[in-house]
Parts: structure tokens; sequence; C-alpha cells
């Protein structure tokens, strides 16, 4: 894929020198920004809600063996088969292993980011199992042979013009009005018979349910609970993080989780699953299967990110990211983007490969002051700078400047004269109370202007000051 | 507890405030440091600005140098825990003190002790102003219109938002116009304007624009480094809005040049 073989930095080039993504992005993050706002005034109640999320997911993290262990009792209880998966790997050969016992020629697929971390799409396409992804964002993805740029808006990187485009080239019986609706009716017709003949269908979950074993889907199209009705197995692929104790706590973060996501009360559907079809039972699939996945989430835990593992996936730091919504979301290389997928793209790719991540973000805050669990993430950002120094990642240029600079700052009359010596210097450069093509000064001066220093320091001036008077 | 010193009359003589001049101001645009002084001394205090003051070590906390930090943090304790107070005409620099100190000799709890002790002391200029001093500027006049960007670390880190304006609204002559997205990042970031120059250049492009749409003459903020940023992007673009630190405004020494003006 292209993303792996660039440097970030080169993606981040191509991504600002293209004018339609920008668009696209700032369509999506901008009614996503606004949308959330108008929410958090109709919800005065915003501060406690948080806090009481945050206490829920910390208690459930602090008790994780506790809730694990109960959660699994329950839901084999109630007729479903639970797997555990170390790794990213485990998880997707167990679906895809699943998969060829049900002897599934087509599985539909329900969103979620958690099939992506563990390379599920790749890895049913790999063994030869026709993968239909059933949210119309995803499938807009999987047309365009693509990745998913936001963990709650997939195709957020093409307009709806670029889709309307792709469906009358791709789709049977393509739309002829150029509107939503039509191209919506575009996606249904090519779809719906699908969803109708898959053998196996795979969802994620937004909870998983300690006291019952059941699983929590949330989406707004219906698909979710389209797709897992007809088939006869579900499998469900979920982070050991994504545990609540009970439906009432379910609930306090589905308060949070939609608001912060959409702007919206709640989602069009929120489905649990409970174990596979009952006696009695209309419909619901044969069998049931849960596959539990760790893959870095206890090394999370110990490593100090404990933090990280409240996220409930609402998007809103990405979009209130200045540098996300500059550059969407497939420069940041790794399944998750933005802010939080800053924080975990070192933690599942390792920080060598991915330590701009942590440093391309300016430290502003808005993600944390907008995070539904308040999640410190410009201080677990610093988190993996602090890491990569101390494992030499960083680079020798700014190991060594940065060495200078607390030589010279720790002692004050070197410092004194070093800050004396460099204004004088800017100013053999400067013109019109600029400082014009001075070295070391590029990456400044190649976008905006450097304002030329005074003739003397406020110590200097500070201190013939006081000797006067 | 030290909103209500003076209220109570805890200050049976003037407080004692060491100024941090902040190494930007020191070095690219003292009338700042000199606004700063000037405000101070208005308020009622007696200020002192120490000659061992450096770097309060950001840079290198920021770039993850914690040991580096940590050094520097030292120095400023130091140099500062004599006084009453510590102000800064930052948010950034004592955003890094107040919020990050700590964290950066976390490993030594004598000195983390010693930098929250500190940290309860230092405050940012417009904040000290309002809330320990209550003080408003008189006798200020500027007849002209501003709009005003909120940095990150004084914003989210202390609160700073309303202080400044209500100081400003004292300024006779003076309108605001208000700023459309006021508490999104200018994109200046300390290191990472160098470290990722595109990323943010787009940034500032964005603020640069929304700044012109204000209207405003003047752009006014309580950061230098967020300053020079957008300064520089105005200048580049060709605007006619001019850039002043909100202390200079308030001390009344804005007749001089702008940012990046010649002088």
């Amino acid at each position: 894929m292209q993303e792996a073989t660039l440097s970030f930095k080169a993606r981040a080039k191509e991504a600002l020198a293209d004018p339609t993504l920008k668009i696209a992005i700032d369509r999506t993050t901008g009614t996503a920004e606004r949308k959330r706002a108008v929410a958090m005034t109709q919800f005065p109640q915003f501060e406690a809600a948080r806090e009481r999320g945050k206490r829920i997911k910390d208690h459930v993290i602090a008790n994780l063996d506790h809730y694990l262990l109960e959660f699994e009792r329950n839901a084999i209880a109630s007729g479903a088969k639970v797997h555990w998966a170390r790794t990213a790997e485990e998880a997707s050969q167990i679906v895809v292993r699943l998969c060829k016992e049900a002897g599934a020629k087509r599985v539909t697929r329900v969103k979620s980011m958690l099939g992506e971390e563990i390379g599920l799409p790749h890895a049913l396409d790999e063994a030869g199992i026709e993968r239909v992804e059933t949210d119309l964002a995803e499938h807009i993805v999987q047309l365009g042979g693509d990745r998913p740029s936001h963990i709650v808006w997939p195709s957020m990187h093409r307009t709806r013009e670029q889709v309307s485009e792709m469906f009358k080239r791709l789709h049977r019986a393509p739309h002829q009005e150029e509107t939503i609706e039509a191209m919506v009716d575009s996606a249904r017709r090519e779809l719906r018979d699908k969803f109708l003949s898959a053998d196996v269908a795979i969802s994620g979950a937004n909870f998983l349910l300690a006291d019952t074993g059941a699983t929590c889907t949330v989406t707004n199209e219906g698909n979710a609970e389209l797709t897992t009705t007809p088939p006869r197995v579900h499998i469900v692929t979920a982070g050991i993080e994504k545990l609540v104790p009970s439906m009432g706590h379910a609930i306090a973060m589905l308060r949070l989780l939609v608001r912060s996501a959409t702007g919206a009360d709640v989602t069009q559907y929120t489905t649990f699953h409970c174990g596979p079809k009952q006696t009695g039972d209309r419909d619901g699939p044969e069998e049931f299967h849960i596959v539990l996945v760790d893959n870095g989430r206890t090394r999370m835990l110990r490593e100090g990110m404990k933090d990280m593992l409240r996220c409930i996936r609402c998007g809103a730091c990405m979009n209130h990211c200045v540098v996300f919504r500059q550059l969407g979301g497939h420069v940041y290389g790794g399944t998750y983007p933005g802010p939080m997928g800053a924080v975990l793209t070192p933690v599942f790719d390792g920080l060598e490969s991915s330590r701009d991540l942590p440093h391309a973000c300016t430290m502003n805050g808005k993600c944390q002051e907008v995070c539904p669990v308040a999640i410190p993430l410009p201080t677990l950002l610093r988190g993996w700078r602090d890491r990569s120094w101390r494992e030499g990642l960083e680079p020798a240029t700014v190991r060594f400047g940065l060495g200078i600079h607390t030589f010279v700052a720790s002692r004050p009359r070197l410092y004194r004269l070093g800050t004396a010596i460099a204004i004088r210097v800017m100013r053999l450069f400067s013109r019109g109370g600029l400082v014009k093509g001075m070295p070391g000064l590029g990456a400044w001066t190649a976008y905006r202007e450097f304002p030329a220093p005074a003739k003397r320091t406020f110590m200097e001036m500070y201190k013939d000051q006081e000797k006067g008077q | 507890m030290t909103t209500t010193l003076k209220q109570i009359g805890a200050f049976s003589s003037p407080p004692r405030v060491g100024l941090f001049v902040t190494c930007l101001v020191d070095a690219m645009r003292p009338s700042v440091g000199f606004a700063t002084l000037k405000l101070l001394r208005d308020a009622g205090c007696r200020v002192e600005v120490p000659d061992a003051q450096t770097c309060c070590g950001q840079p290198a906390f920021n770039s993850g140098d914690t040991a580096d930090a940590a050094v520097l943090a030292r120095h400023f304790i130091e140099t500062f825990e004599g006084y009453d107070y510590v102000v800064a005409p930052s948010g950034s620099c004592v955003g890094m003190t107040r919020a990050h100190y700590a964290e950066a000799l976390a490993d030594d709890p004598a000195w983390a002790e010693r930098a929250r002790r500190l940290g309860e002391r230092t405050y940012e200029l417009m904040s000290f102003l309002v809330d320990v001093m209550h003080f408003a500027p008189a006798d200020v006049k500027l007849d002209t219109s501003f709009t005003y960007h909120d940095s990150c670390s004084g914003l989210r880190e202390l609160g700073v938002h309303d202080q400044p304006r209500a100081l400003l609204d004292k300024v006779s002559g003076l309108t605001l116009k208000p700023l459309e997205g006021n508490d999104v990042c200018c994109g200046f970031g300390g290191t990472f304007c160098v470290k990722y120059p595109a990323i943010s250049n787009a940034v500032v492009g964005e603020k640069a624009d929304a700044i012109e749409r204000s209207g405003a003459s003047l752009l006014l903020g309580g950061d230098l480094g967020c300053l020079m940023n957008m300064a520089g992007k105005l200048k580049r673009k060709g605007s006619n809005v001019r850039s002043f630190h909100a202390a200079e405004v308030l001390a009344g020494m804005a007749g001089g040049p702008a940012i990046g003006e010649e002088r």
C-alpha cells in the first residue's frame, strides 16, 4: 500500500496539495463539530456525565480480569462461543477459521474499527472469501479499494461528487438523479441481495455487557441488524476494553458516545445481541461467536497507557484537531487516525515506524477538552516523545541542539551573551523589520515572515535602565 | 487561595513579584517586557527581574527530552522561589511551570513538591492583573478595533479567557471584533512549526484568513510565539492587520512598530 512506502511528511505533503480532499475533510469535520456544539448546549450535565463515564471505564479497566471472566461465563450461558486472541493475527485467523468451518463463500461485515485493526478485510480476501461491506461508507471504501480515513465516517476522504462518479462506474444499476437519496438507493440495490444470501455475518461491538454476556452495536443505517439476522453464523470481534458492567453502564456510555460522535441524542439503531437463536425465536443466527482481542491492550495497561483504554471511538478528538483537519486520516498510516490514532498506532505498529505521529501535534489540548472520557491525549503523546528520546529514535541534530541549549540556558551569563550575539546575527539578515534568507530559518520563512528582533535584548536594556536610576 | 490575599488585606506591603520575561520577549520583542513591567508596577507590585533567569525548558520537555527539561526546571525554581509571585507575559511558559514542572521532576519528589508550591504562585500576566491584583488600566486610549486570539496553553491549562478581554475593555476607543475560531490553535506549537512547517503553514493560513475576515485593524494575543507565527503569515499575505502583544496595548505602548514592522 502506498502509505507504507512513503514517509509521514511525504504523505502529508500529498494531502496538503489535494484541494478536493480538504473540501471533503472540512465538510465532514465541520458538520461534526457544529452538531456536537449544538448537542452540548442541550446537555448541560455533560461534565458530570463525562466524569461518570470516565469512572465507569477506569473501574472496568482496573478490574478487567474480573469482568472478562464474568462476561465469558454469561456469554457461554447464553449459548455464545467465546474465543480469545492475543494478537491481531490470531484474531483474524480465528475469524477466517470460523468462516471456513461454516463453509462460507460470502460474508457480510458491519463497520468495525477493531476489524480494521486486526486486518480482517485483508485476511478474508486472502482466504478467498467474498467480503461484502454493508455500511454505506465502508461500501464506498471497498469500491474505491482504499482504507477508512475516519473512525466514524470511513469514506470522509471522498466528496459526494466523487462517490457519485464511482457509483455510476461500478454499480450495476446506478442512480440517474444527482441526489443523496438516489445514491443511497443505488447502494441499496447493489447490496440488498447480498445481505440476504451471506453465510456469515461479522460485526464489532461498541460495548460488551459483563452481567449478561450481551454485545451492543450502534449504527445509523440499520445495516448491522440486517447483516446479523439472516446468516446462519454471526461473529462478533471486540477489544477487551469494550467491557462495561451492565446495561445501565452501557446506556451512560452511549449518552456520551453518540453526542460526541454525531451530535445526535441517540443513534437510529442501538442493538443488543445475546447468544444465538433460541427455541421459539423467529430469526437470528444458529451460531454466535465472540472473539475477544487483546492486541496490545494489556501491554498498554502495564506500560502507563491505561487512560487510553477508556477510548470509546467517538472521533471527537480528530474532528477538533487542527492537524487532522489539514491532512485527513490516511496520512497517519495506521488503523486509527487523529490524536487517538497518534497514541494507538505506536502501540500496534511500533514507535520506530510511527515516530512522527506523536510529534505532529501542536499540544493545543483541544482533543482532551472534547474527549467524552477525558483522556489526556497530549500527555500520552508527550509520553511517546519521551520514550522516543530515551530509545534514541530522535534525530542527532535535535539531541545535539537541545543539549547545547540546556548547557547554555543553565548558565545565565553564557545565556545572556548567547542571546545578545544571536539577535545581532539575525539583524544582519534583517530588512524592513523582517529576517530574510537567514540559514537555519528556512522551515519558518518558506511559508511566513520572521519578525526581526530588537537591536538589544530586554535584559541589556533593563540593566542599563537600572544603572541609570 | 491567592486570589483573595489582596482583598483580605494580606498585602501589608506591595507583593514582591519576580518577572519572568521569557526567552522570546527577551530576544525578539523587549517592548512586551517593558509593558509588563509597567503594568505590574501600575497594579501596585514591587517588581524585580532576576538576572539568573533563562528558559523555562518547554522546548526540551515537548521534544521528549525530560532530563534536560528537569535541569532547566530546577534552575527556574531556584531563580524564582524567593518571590511572592512569579509573572510572565506568556500562557505557554506559565503553563509549563504550573502544569508540567511536577511531571518533569516526577523522579525527584522533593523537587516536584517545590515545583508544585512555586506553580501555585506563578501567573500568566493577564490573569495575575485581574484575578490577583484586581487591576484595571486607567487613562489608556487607542482609537481602533482589535480581534483576540486565545493561545492554547493559557486558555486550556490556565483558564485565561475573560481576563484579557476585561482589561482591553477598559482601553477607551478600542473595540473588539470577534474572531471566528478564536480558541483554535494557530499552528505554532513551539518546535512543531519548524518540525512540520507545511502542516503548520496550512493551519496558520486558515487562522490568518479568519483574522482578516474579522475586519479588525489589530490582532492581539498574550503569547509572543503564537503572535509571531500569525503576524508572520499575515505579513506574507500582504495583510494590513497589525499585531501586538496585549500587554503593549494595555500599557499604552502600542504607538511604535507592530510585530514584523521596521524599527
